[in-house]
C-alpha cells in the first residue's frame, strides 16, 4: 500500500468503529423508526408498511394537547433557567474570587444524586401536608384547598429545576470568557453600566445563552419524568404518550409518527434559533 | 422570589456621565450583593432536594412509606443491600456503566483523534453526525432503538442497555476528548517524530499522556450518564432493572429508604474522589514549583 493511501485510509480506520457503531444504533434506528411510523396493524396480527402517511396526521390531532403542552413547559422552563442561571454565572464568573471552584462544584455536584430520586424528593417537598404548601395557604398564595403537587406549576418547577445546571454551566463558561477590560473600557468610553451590559457582555455572552438555552429546551420537551412524577394525566407530555404507547400500549407506528415528528419539530427549531441569534456555527457554538 | 426586582442585572438607570462619587459606590456594593444572594438562592433550590434525600435517609418510617418524617434512626443505614431487588439493580447499573464506558472512551477517543489530526473529505460531515445523538431528545433516541429491536425480533435486556449506553454516551466523549486535543500543542509530538520516534511510539509515549486526563474525564462524564439514566433505559431494558429504573418503579408503593442510603453513600463517594484528585494535583503541583526552585 502505498504511503499516500495509507494517509487517507488512516483518518477512516480510527472514525471507523464508532461511526459503524452509530450508523447501526442512530442512524438506522431512526430510519426504521420512519418506516415504522407508516405501517398499519394491531399489536396482535403485527404491523405492515402500507405507506399510511395519515398516522402522522391522526398522532398529531389526537395528541396536539400534549405537543403544545411539551412546547409550552420546555419554554417556559428554559425561560427560567435562563433568569435564575444568568446571574449565578454572572456572578460565579467575575465576583466569586477564591470561591469559584466551589461554586461549579456546587452546580455540578447534584447530577451525582439520581435524577429520579430527586424528583421523587420534590414530590415529597411539595405534597399536599409539607411545609411549603402550608406556608404559601399561610401568606394567601394558594387558597386553602390549593395544591402544588400535580399541578402544572410543579411539572415546570420540577423540569426548571432538573435542567439548571445545563444553562448555568455553557453560560459561565461564555462569561468568563469576557476580558472584564473590554466592560472599563466601554465604560471609559462614557457608557452606562446598564448601556455596557446591553451592548458588551450579552452579545459575548450569546455562544453561552444558545448553548444553554439547547442543552436545556430538547431534554426538557422529551421530558416525561418530572410530569409522571410531579403532574397527572392532565400533564402529560409528549413524552409520557410516546413511552406509554410504546411500551404499554404497543401502538408501534403511532407512537413512531410522534417521535419522529418530535425529532423534526427540535431540529427545525435549532435551525431557527440560530438564524435567530445568527449564530454561524452550529455545532461550535452548541459545544 | 420576592428578590428578582433588586437583582435583574440592568440595575442602575441610564447615566450619562461614568459612575463617581460614594453614591455610585453604594449602588456597586448593592449590585454585588444583590447577585450573591440571588446565587446563594439559585444553589439553595439545586440542594434542597438532595438535602431531603439524605434526610430521609435516617428516617425511622414504619413499612415503605416514606414521605413523612418519624424520627432519627441508622437502621436503614446497617443494611442498605437488604433488599435483593434492589441490590440486583444497582449491580445491574454498575456493570452497564463499567461495559459502556469502556467501549464509548475507547471508540470516542479514537474518533475525536481523527477529527482533531486529520483533515480529511467528509470530516465535517462526521462532525454534524456526532453531533446529532446530543441534540436528539432521549425519548426519540430511546424509542428508536426499541423500535428497531422489536422489527429484528431481538429481545431487549442488558446487553441491548449496553448497546444504547454506547450509542448516546460516545458523543460526550467525541466533544470532551476533542476539547482537549484542540488546545494541544502539536510541536511536542512532531519533536518525537523529528527525534526518531515511530507514530506508535509517539502515541503510547507523548499523545496519551498529554490527553489522559481528557479522557478520565470523559470516561467520567460517560459512567455519571450511563448510571444515571433512566429514559433510554426504560425503553430497551425488557426485564432487567436498573437502578434508576427500580426507583422509578418504586414510587408507586414508596420509595424504601434504602435507595436514600445508596444515593448518599455514592454522593459520598464521588465527594471523596473529587476531594482525593484534588489533594493529588496540588501536591504534584508543590512538586513542580519545589523542582523548579
Amino acid at each position: 500500500m502505498s504511503l499516500n493511501t495509507r494517509r487517507k485510509l488512516l483518518p477512516w480506520l480510527f472514525i471507523g468503529p464508532g461511526l459503524l457503531w452509530l450508523l447501526l444504533f442512530f442512524l438506522y434506528p431512526l430510519l426504521n423508526q420512519a418506516s415504522v411510523s407508516l405501517m398499519t396493524g394491531n399489536p396482535e396480527q403485527g404491523y405492515d408498511l402500507t405507506w399510511a402517511f395519515h398516522n402522522y396526521w391522526d398522532a398529531i390531532s389526537e395528541y396536539k394537547e400534549q405537543f403544545g403542552r411539551s412546547i409550552l413547559y420546555a419554554g417556559v422552563s428554559t425561560l427560567l433557567c435562563l433568569i435564575i442561571g444568568f446571574p449565578l454565572a454572572y456572578f460565579t464568573a467575575f465576583h466569586a474570587g477564591r470561591w469559584k471552584s466551589f461554586i461549579l462544584l456546587l452546580i455540578i455536584l447534584p447530577f451525582f444524586m439520581s435524577y429520579v430520586l430527586r424528583t421523587v424528593a420534590w414530590q415529597l417537598i411539595l405534597s399536599d401536608d409539607g411545609t411549603v404548601v402550608s406556608f404559601f395557604r399561610t401568606i394567601g398564595l394558594l387558597g386553602d384547598d390549593g395544591r402544588l403537587l400535580a399541578s402544572r406549576t410543579a411539572v415546570i418547577a420540577g423540569i426548571t429545576y432538573n435542567f439548571l445546571p445545563f444553562m448555568a454551566l455553557p453560560l459561565y463558561v461564555a462569561l468568563e470568557k469576557i476580558d472584564p477590560r473590554l466592560l472599563e473600557a466601554a465604560t471609559d468610553l462614557y457608557a452606562s453600566r446598564t448601556t455596557a451590559f446591553r451592548k458588551v457582555t450579552v452579545p459575548l455572552a450569546l455562544p453561552g445563552i444558545f448553548a444553554g438555552s439547547l442543552l436545556t429546551f430538547i431534554p426538557a420537551c422529551g421530558d416525561f419524568i418530572n410530569a409522571a412524577l410531579l403532574g397527572t394525566p392532565q400533564q402529560y407530555m409528549i413524552g409520557n404518550v410516546i413511552q406509554s404507547k410504546f411500551l404499554n400500549i404497543l401502538d408501534y407506528p403511532q407512537a413512531a409518527a410522534l417521535s419522529f415528528t418530535l425529532m423534526l419539530f427540535i431540529l427545525v427549531g435549532i435551525f431557527l434559533y440560530a438564524r435567530l441569534l445568527g449564530t454561524r456555527n452550529l455545532t461550535e457554538a452548541a459545544i | 422570589m420576592s428578590a428578582v426586582t433588586e437583582v435583574t442585572p440592568p440595575a442602575p438607570a441610564e447615566e450619562t456621565a461614568p459612575p463617581s462619587g460614594g453614591s455610585a459606590r453604594t449602588r456597586d456594593r448593592l449590585r454585588h450583593g444583590g447577585l450573591a444572594l440571588w446565587s446563594v438562592l439559585a444553589l439553595l433550590y439545586l440542594f434542597i432536594p438532595v438535602f431531603i434525600v439524605v434526610l430521609f435517609s435516617f428516617n425511622d418510617n414504619q413499612g415503605r412509606f416514606n414521605f413523612t418524617w418519624q424520627g432519627f434512626t441508622f437502621r436503614h443505614w446497617a443494611d442498605p443491600f437488604a433488599d435483593p431487588d434492589l441490590a440486583k439493580a444497582l449491580t445491574n447499573s454498575v456493570e452497564i456503566a463499567l461495559i459502556s464506558t469502556a467501549i464509548a472512551t475507547a471508540l470516542g477517543t479514537f474518533m475525536a483523534m481523527a477529527l482533531v489530526r486529520y483533515r480529511f473529505r467528509g470530516r465535517s460531515t462526521v462532525d454534524f453526525f456526532v453531533f446529532m445523538p446530543l441534540s436528539s431528545p432521549e425519548v426519540v433516541l430511546g424509542a428508536a432503538l426499541l423500535a428497531m429491536f422489536l422489527t429484528l425480533n431481538i429481545n431487549t435486556g442488558f446487553v441491548t442497555v449496553v448497546i444504547a449506553h454506547v450509542m448516546f454516551t460516545v458523543s460526550y466523549v467525541v466533544v470532551t476528548v476533542k476539547a482537549r486535543l484542540e488546545g494541544m500543542d502539536r510541536h511536542i509530538e512532531e519533536a518525537a517524530m523529528d527525534l526518531g520516534a515511530t507514530e506508535w511510539t509517539t502515541f503510547r509515549k507523548v499523545t496519551l499522556p498529554m490527553i489522559a486526563p481528557g479522557v478520565a474525564a470523559a470516561a467520567m462524564l460517560a459512567a455519571a450518564i450511563s448510571f444515571d439514566d433512566y429514559v433510554i433505559t426504560s425503553f430497551n431494558a425488557g426485564q432487567t432493572q436498573t437502578f434508576p429504573l427500580f426507583i422509578f418503579g418504586a414510587t408507586r408503593q414508596g420509595v424504601p429508604a434504602e435507595v436514600n442510603v445508596l444515593a448518599t453513600m455514592l454522593l459520598l463517594g464521588v465527594l471523596l474522589l473529587m476531594a482525593g484528585n484534588v489533594l493529588i494535583q496540588k501536591s504534584l503541583a508543590r512538586r513542580d514549583t519545589m523542582r523548579a526552585d
